[in-house]
């Protein structure tokens, strides 16, 4: 999976330094309301929302010294496209359903 | 001259300390505004508010340390709470409320570490209220970036053979790490070991007390 490299304005809870960065499913978490409307006090949609596990590697480069360890975050599923992350172990290779982004 | 000494010494000989008077913020006439508004309106009462803040007060780190000691020495509790930390501790009468708590668990291999790098979330029914530090942006932005260097501060040195597992709580989870029970504890009971169990321990910043310090 990669998060979306975005930088839309308003409530968001993506974290800017993920944003365009690969990640593995580490446990899907089920649906959440989308804190993007629920910020507004809008009526808002329940998203899947997924922890995603990245590398240092990924997320640093050249910057970490330590490439092996990993970060984790939860990412609401409009947030996210698939892509093959690189270090993501074996076990986490089958895809998981993800509903396709929202039309803008 | 004598007046000079009664104006800025105290009977000790020492200066006082200016006072830090200064006029609320913009936020501080914001919160008392919306509060009195709620109180006249008859949404809330003083005493309601009170109650909350007692209630946020009375939280403190013993109750993780509580679900930590538990998971060291009831394997079944422990694998529930590893499956689902918010009912395990909801069962023990800690309950989160609408977030869902994650419970992760230190081994020989990983150690895991929480931050909150988008605010400061933070499994406040188990902890109680976050460290000053834990909200700090030199924490926050550092954790995620540089977290063996982060730990190093705290007193923890891992070997490299340990993976470190740094967890953005950026939604609508929390986060609460069960520390590896220390050697030499064999044998002692759930409210000794809960003794050993760190705040810092349960964030991942720490390790639980030694049995010889206890």
């Amino acid at each position: 999976m990669r998060v979306r490299a975005d930088m839309p304005p308003g409530h968001v809870r993506t974290p800017a330094y993920l944003r365009g960065k690969r990640g593995w499913v580490e446990r899907p978490l089920g649906p959440f309301p989308n804190p993007e409307q629920l910020a507004y006090g809008n009526a808002a949609e329940p998203l899947p929302l997924l922890r995603l596990r990245f590398s240092m590697a990924e997320v640093w480069g050249e910057a970490t010294d330590t490439p092996n360890d990993t970060i984790d975050a939860e990412i609401y599923s409009h947030w996210l496209e698939p892509a093959e992350a690189p270090n993501a172990p074996r076990s986490s290779r089958p895809p998981v359903a993800i509903r396709p982004p929202l039309p803008p | 001259m004598p007046q000079d000494h009664h104006d800025h010494l105290s009977p000790s000989g020492h200066p006082y300390r200016p006072d830090d008077d200064h006029p609320l913020t913009y936020w501080q006439q914001m919160e008392i505004a919306v509060r009195e508004l709620l109180i006249e309106k008859g949404v809330t009462t003083a005493k309601e508010i009170a109650g909350q803040i007692d209630a946020m007060d009375a939280r403190s780190p013993a109750n993780g340390a509580a679900v930590v000691a538990r998971a060291w020495t009831d394997p079944t509790f422990r694998d529930a709470l590893l499956a689902d930390a918010s009912a395990a501790t909801r069962d023990m009468g800690f309950d989160i409320g609408p977030m869902r708590l994650i419970a992760l668990e230190n081994t020989e291999t990983e150690h895991n570490v929480v931050v909150c790098t988008l605010c400061s979330c933070y499994p406040r029914n188990l902890l109680g209220l976050p460290p000053d530090w834990y909200k700090s942006r030199a924490y926050r932005a550092r954790t995620v970036k540089e977290p063996r260097k982060v730990l190093a501060e705290f007193g923890v040195t891992l070997p490299d053979s340990t993976t470190v597992r740094v967890h953005d709580s950026t939604a609508d989870m929390r986060y609460v790490v069960i520390p590896a029970r220390p050697a030499g504890t064999e044998g002692w009971g759930a409210d000794d070991l809960a003794q050993l169990v760190t705040r810092d321990s349960m964030i991942g910043t720490g390790l639980p007390k030694s049995p010889d310090a206890a």
